[in-house]
């Protein structure tokens, strides 16, 4: 126990000494936490379209300007032909082109149904797939108002649709930052913990001073151990500013307990650090460390449900998202933050995180050699 | 066993693939005596004194340092030596003082005693000035006598120095010598490795390893007198010559 605070003091002392990594620790999560969510908006705005309009009639007028006037879409250009309108789509001007064939209010009137052409710049999947469904949402209501205008009166099996109600429980007005924000709280934690755990044994097997402390009667578990609890604090102190900042930046006050979030954390943060230390009981520089670290924590990340739901992953893919310790948490952090979730609501999480623990840093221990 | 040897080799051997670094080496170690290990590099002086400090395990042969076995009670080993390796190993983040008390109190030392021996040593070194500056502002020569300061803090039984004074002054390395004399005569038995022919001089016993081999083993007189050479230079040429190995 006294020679693990010898330790712990020379690591404390280190890790101060560093004004880069200090000031990391304090920048990282405040910049993070405002810029970030603001870059991951994944409401649907300023939806560029070029319209075909080819009947130049009282409705598709109509039609134009309700487009226009939903608040989703900028009609940027009116295009004569639908080939010219594809140039704005090719010069990434419009993402959407509708176009409106001749005579559309004259078979809308005449034979109660008409088409018309909805194509999209489907580069850019997210926008593409929400921004056509906007839109076929604004031509159904649209649809939907002049029957309901041509009859002025009930006729049974037209006109008529089952009308839908939506509440969203947990974040009322389903905002994107009630999503986001808890996700870079994850992310931070991960970075911290994941890298300079990595880089920071690494570094002293490249320095050369780890042999000096391997021919020292130090245990491993002390050594680890001495790694260990440095980062750890240094990333509960994170997490505590990154909760602040999503307090005061974003307004976001947990639902849910503090207690649990912060017993979530520490147990993430030690699994974290055992990935970190395992990696660095693999490489011998801090170049391979970064790449080994970095190979797995993008993994870690865009496979856990940060950014997209786990749920309609593939199978296979699925398994692999249970098997990073991030999608544990992230799932907790959500849960905890926006519902309010109790322990026994997230029993399982507790316990696959407890094991990714354990199994890392038994194996990080394990694979630490004095003797080679 | 016998009661003043400290280190006891037979046929200690390290092979890496093919590749035999140490081929079946053997020799023993009386306490307090100044041992040298010469070898041009590559000759396995390194990877001997690795196997000796428990850093690395043995392919075949025995050895026993302070007596404790090199493939199961290395930790043992490790209570009772002190190293310097080839590489400056203090951290160059911490002070002087802060290194000193970070490696006194991982050998077990008390803060009072390592506050007590720190003073000491940090005059004797002449560092007064110096003791709360980073070890990474001071100069190469004063790095590597706090380095075997550092090595002999604890008082160990057997210190191990791996080209200790590679890259230092002429001045500098005989200072550095004079410490090495210093702690053989508090009861320290020394380890050297070299390749300072001059500095072979200065040993009571050197040993002499060509392409991982031990070609020679006795005083720098004997040794001289055998080859009729005159310095241990010309011992040194006329054992190396026939080396296969290249400088690596």
């Amino acid at each position: 126990m006294r020679v693990l605070r010898f330790i712990l003091k020379k690591e404390f002392r280190q890790i101060f000494r560093d004004k880069t990594i200090l000031a990391m620790m304090l920048v990282m999560p405040t910049v993070q936490l405002i810029i970030l969510p603001l870059a991951m908006n994944f409401d649907v705005k300023n939806v560029n379209v070029a319209v075909v309009d080819n009947d130049h009639s009282t409705w598709s007028q109509q039609l134009i300007n309700k487009i226009g006037a939903s608040g989703y879409f900028r009609i940027i250009a009116a295009a004569p032909s639908f080939r010219e309108a594809l140039g704005y789509i090719e010069r990434e001007q419009a993402d959407v082109v509708l176009e409106i064939p001749p005579g559309f209010e004259r078979n809308l009137v005449r034979e109660n149904e008409q088409h018309i052409g909805v194509s999209v710049d489907a580069i850019n999947g997210t926008k593409a797939a929400l921004g056509g469904s906007y839109l076929l949402a604004v031509i159904a209501d649209f649809n939907q108002h002049i029957r309901l205008n041509e009859h002025g009166k009930y006729v049974p099996g037209k006109g008529v649709n089952i009308g839908i109600t939506y509440s969203n429980w947990y974040n009322p007005l389903a905002e994107y930052r009630f999503y986001v924000v808890p996700a870079v709280m994850v992310l931070l934690l991960t970075l911290i913990a994941g890298f300079l755990s990595a880089l920071n044994i690494v570094r002293e097997k490249e320095m050369g001073t780890i042999e000096q402390i391997n021919v020292t009667p130090i245990k491993k578990w002390q050594f680890i151990l001495g790694k260990l609890i440095p980062f750890w604090v240094v990333g509960m102190v994170v997490f505590t500013l990154a909760l602040t900042v999503a307090r005061v930046v974003y307004g976001i006050w947990p639902v849910g307990s503090f207690a649990l979030l912060y017993l979530f954390a520490a147990v993430y943060l030690v699994a974290l650090l055992g990935f970190g230390l395992l990696v660095s009981t693999y490489t011998d520089s801090q170049l391979q460390a970064m790449f080994v670290a970095f190979f797995f924590v993008m993994i870690f990340m865009l496979m856990s449900g940060l950014f997209t739901a786990v749920d309609s992953m593939p199978g296979w893919a699925q398994d692999i998202a249970a098997l990073t310790p991030v999608t544990h948490f992230v799932k907790v952090v959500r849960m905890v933050v926006l519902k309010g979730s109790t322990f026994a609501d997230v029993q399982k999480e507790f316990c696959y995180l407890v094991a990714f623990a354990v199994v890392l840093n038994s194996w990080a221990i394990w694979n630490y050699r004095k003797t080679s | 066993m016998n009661d003043d040897k400290v280190i006891v080799c037979e046929e200690l051997t390290k092979q890496f693939g093919d590749f035999v670094a140490v081929n079946h080496i053997s020799f023993d170690v009386r306490k307090g005596e100044i041992f040298g290990f010469l070898g041009a590099n590559g000759a396995g002086k390194t990877t001997a004194m690795r196997i000796l400090c428990g850093l690395s395990y043995p392919s075949s042969g025995k050895a026993t340092v302070a007596g404790f076995d090199v493939y199961k009670q290395q930790e043992s080993i490790k209570k009772n030596i002190g190293y310097m390796s080839q590489k400056f190993s203090l951290y160059e983040n911490l002070t002087v003082t802060e290194n000193i008390e970070f490696f006194g109190g991982v050998y077990g030392l008390s803060r009072p005693e390592i506050r007590k021996r720190s003073d000491r040593l940090v005059s004797k070194l002449g560092l007064t000035q110096e003791a709360k500056k980073l070890v990474g502002s001071l100069p190469l020569g004063w790095k590597q006598k706090l380095a075997f300061s550092v090595a002999i803090f604890h008082d160990p039984q057997i210190v191990f120095l791996d080209e200790p004074t590679g890259g230092v002054d002429p001045i500098t390395r005989r200072q550095f010598w004079d410490m090495i004399y210093e702690a053989a005569a508090t009861g320290i038995t020394v380890f050297v490795t070299t390749h300072y022919m001059d500095e072979a001089e200065y040993c009571n016993r050197i040993t002499v390893m060509v392409d991982g081999k031990v070609e020679a083993l006795d005083t720098p007189g004997n040794l001289k007198a055998r080859y009729q050479a005159a310095s241990m230079d010309e011992v040194f040429y006329q054992l190396a010559r026939g080396a296969k190995r290249s400088a690596d």
